[in-house]
């Protein structure tokens, strides 16, 4: 059996950044309210750029620093649940965009959980001898369905992409992925697509294409899932707490990391937090902290890390990478 | 007794003294926030092994014992078993 490693990482986020001062002329809330709630103070939101923009500027930095072409990849795959269209895939347009000619091209939903179910399948697909070289990328561009009078969940959001190349190598990096769902939660996190509507049927209500969230019910899924992953992922490796350089959480909330770190006996500062700056970007947010960890922290090769995300769906994710120079 | 478990509960999470936190304290004179709560109702339904379904009535501690006990004495059909 082939070993996948991660070979590069890249980020890419709109220009303009969002205050909470900002959004306290759209909505009735406040910095303070948000920033204790939330712990996020900024968020980057599009001024046109779409997600298949985001995830090219990504994809071009993660594919320089893994030292390949979009000609060497074999796989593209991009986790969003904002696609420019619902055809062609973001992919697909990526794999104009970058040259890849070889690559077979495909879009994964599965929310804020995406990027690791990304990673998952690269990891088979290279383990499995079947691809050399595939391209992971979380892009979203939330703000297109943000319901920005809904002031508990339009202060959350934030658009962005992240990359990473996985790539077939001597050593193992990727230890192990682990993804599952609770689709009986499906309803605490939704976004209706198009009504369904045509000549002959006209639906009884309105349906409009914007995010509710159940908070509560949310909070709950994510701090249980996210202890429950990094527990079995440590479990099944034989490995404790201690052997894990770092956490890199999908970014929702600074109180979920903060109880989970809790429930881990662990000090928070044990996970990589960039939601301060960026907001819960969905897909997009593991690749983006783990590109910036990569970018801020001297990693060395050996160094062990685990990924965890948990979104809708409900969805969770975890993976324990070793990371390769 | 539940409302001992209770006030342990919510002493833990929040760092605060056993002894400020009455039966009859409500969660705004505690400064429990929403999130506060649901961490608060996470570790009741761990500990209890029950689930509870409408937080909206619950505002003080007291609200939070009797909805256990109730929870708890239906869940066992009415036996009045010790907790």
């Amino acid at each position: 059996m082939s070993k996948a490693y991660i070979a590069g990482t890249g980020m890419a986020v709109p220009s303009r950044a969002i205050t909470n001062d900002d959004l306290s002329k759209i909505v009735d809330t406040s910095d303070e309210w948000i920033r204790t709630r939330t712990g996020i103070k900024e968020r980057r939101i599009s001024m046109g750029e779409n997600t298949s923009d985001l995830a090219y500027e990504a994809s071009k930095i993660a594919l320089e620093d893994a030292g390949i072409l979009g000609s060497d990849l074999d796989m593209i795959i991009v986790a969003t649940i904002t696609p420019d269209c619902y055809t062609p895939s973001v992919s697909c347009m990526l794999q104009e965009k970058l040259g890849a000619v070889d690559a077979s091209c495909f879009d994964i939903s599965a929310a804020c959980s995406g990027f690791i179910y990304g990673l998952r399948v690269a990891n088979q697909f290279i383990m499995s001898n079947e691809c050399k070289n595939i391209l992971v990328i979380g892009a979203e561009v939330l703000s297109k369905f943000t319901n920005w009078k809904d002031r508990n969940t339009c202060i959350l959001f934030g658009d962005g992409a992240g990359a990473v190349v996985v790539k077939k190598g001597e050593k193992e990096g990727i230890l192990s992925v682990i993804t599952g769902a609770s689709g009986e939660k499906g309803k605490y996190l939704n976004c209706p697509a198009l009504p369904l509507e045509n000549p002959f049927y006209k639906p009884p209500t309105e349906v409009l294409s914007l995010v509710s969230m159940d908070g509560k019910e949310v909070f709950k899924f994510a701090t249980g899932v996210m202890v429950e992953a990094i527990e079995r992922l440590l479990r099944e490796n034989n490995l404790t707490i201690e052997d894990i350089r770092y956490i890199v959480p999908h970014q929702a909330n600074l109180r979920i990391l903060n109880y989970a770190a809790n429930k881990l006996k662990i000090d928070v500062d044990r996970f990589f937090i960039n939601l301060d700056i960026y907001g819960n970007t969905s897909a997009a947010s593991v690749p983006m902290a783990l590109h910036e960890l990569n970018n801020k922290v001297e990693l060395k090769d050996g160094d062990k890390l685990i990924l965890v995300g948990f979104g809708g769906g409900l969805t969770w994710g975890g993976a324990l990478i070793v990371w390769r120079e | 007794m539940v409302f001992e478990r209770i006030r342990d509960i919510i002493s833990n999470l929040l760092n605060k003294d056993k002894e400020s936190i009455t039966l009859e304290a409500s969660f705004d004179s505690l400064q429990v926030d929403s999130l506060e709560l649901i961490q608060i109702i996470i570790e009741i339904e761990e500990s209890f092994n029950i689930r509870i379904e409408d937080e909206e009535g619950l505002n003080s501690v007291k609200d939070v014992v009797d909805y256990v006990e109730k929870k708890y004495l239906d869940d066992e059909e009415g036996n009045n078993v010790r907790i």
